[in-house]
């Protein structure tokens, strides 16, 4: 049996634990709600260029390819592993992170000997794994998620689309996990260029309004491209965002479960403890007192 | 008509107008009521509208794409 003061400290110790972690899921709670409402402004904008960018597409008479929907032979592969800054958040990076190197592995193992394979990490978290691997990290990105707008995704944008551009890439892969809702998010793996255009919507029941086009399709079309892109990215790292916050509810909820548990069972003990040093102590008046008289 | 400029992170404007002046890539451009169905480029500068009460008001946008349709007038912009 422990002593008492042992048993004290215990409890006090897990009570500071209990309340860093119940703590750390009410921040993670209004975090994941502030990137949840990001989630929904932008589902509007995101769903009308979509459809802008479907409407332009069927209206093309040629399958004009853009600079960004250009298929080349697979030799140069840039994958973006999307994970967090900070941990306890469960499994949330490692899964990001298995996935990476499962894909390395088996999808592109002919351009991995061949030394074409490049990461981009996004996050602390997967920067700190993959330097110790044998992978080219490219470049890195960490301090988008402080601040995380339109505006700071779109230079990180800006700089995958060049790098495809000047075909010093000729995929480019984003890993990252999207968000379902708070209890859950799917590990997904997604192309980000080159981009595939919409396929053209065959209209023959009802024919759209004629729109008028102003300067040209095509124009539009190169304007509307990289728009789109950027909103991937964006997009991308919202959901990101937002799963993190979700698995690190999870985690630190599961977390202040288990120290209400280990709680109870220490209060059981320094009960018992403490009743048990009380009955020795009487034993021992009573042994006391029999022995004087 | 009904106007509605949007970003991915807010709603900048929406409501009714008369008048709308956007920054068009070869030049600026105004749309009135029942406007023809005409989707456009536009580039950066300001956008002028004039609401029901003729009050002027100005936004700037830094490029984007114009949706009009059924008098109704979507700015994406960044």
């Amino acid at each position: 049996m422990p002593s008492l003061k042992e048993v004290r400290t215990r409890i006090e110790s897990v009570n500071s634990t209990r309340q860093i972690t119940s703590a750390m899921k009410m921040v993670a709670a209004s975090k994941l709600r502030k990137a949840q409402n990001s989630i929904i402004t932008m589902r509007p904008y995101a769903a009308k260029l979509h459809e802008l960018m479907q409407n332009i597409a069927t209206n093309l008479e040629s399958s004009s390819q853009g600079k960004f929907s250009v298929v080349r032979p697979l030799e140069r592969i840039l994958i973006v592993p999307v994970t967090s800054n900070r941990g306890l958040c469960g499994a949330f990076n490692a899964n990001v992170i298995r996935q990476t190197n499962k894909i390395i592995n088996e999808k592109y193992s002919s351009q991995l000997e061949a030394g074409n394979v490049s990461l981009y990490c996004i996050g602390k978290k997967g920067l700190e794994f993959f330097r110790k691997s044998k992978i080219t990290i490219l470049d890195s990105e960490i301090n988008v998620f402080d601040k995380l707008s339109f505006e700071t995704v779109v230079p990180l944008a800006e700089k995958l689309m060049k790098h495809f551009e000047d075909a010093s890439f000729d995929r480019i892969v984003f890993v990252y996990n999207q968000f379902k809702n708070a209890g859950s998010q799917t590990l997904i793996e997604e192309q980000l260029l080159p981009i595939e255009l919409p396929a053209k919507v065959e209209s023959d029941n009802v024919e759209g309004p004629e729109f008028i086009f102003e300067p040209d399709k095509v124009q539009i079309l190169d304007q509307l491209i990289p728009r789109t892109l950027k909103m991937q990215v964006y997009k991308m790292l919202l959901d990101s965002y937002a799963s993190e916050h979700g698995a690190r509810m999870i985690a630190m909820h599961k977390a202040t479960d288990n120290a209400s548990e280990m709680l109870k069972e220490l209060k059981l003990t320094y009960n018992k403890a403490r009743q048990a040093s009380i009955t020795k102590e009487i034993l021992e008046i009573v042994g006391g007192a029999d022995a004087l008289t | 008509m009904k106007l509605e400029i949007i970003t991915p992170d807010k709603t900048i404007f929406s409501g009714e107008v008369q008048l709308v002046q956007l920054p068009g890539v070869d030049g600026l451009f105004e749309i009135l009521n029942n406007h023809a169905p005409m989707i456009a480029a536009l580039g950066k500068g300001r956008v002028k509208i004039e609401n029901e009460n003729n009050k002027l008001q100005y936004f700037e946008i830094n490029g984007g794409v114009l949706e009009v349709l059924d008098n109704k007038v979507l700015v994406l912009s960044e």
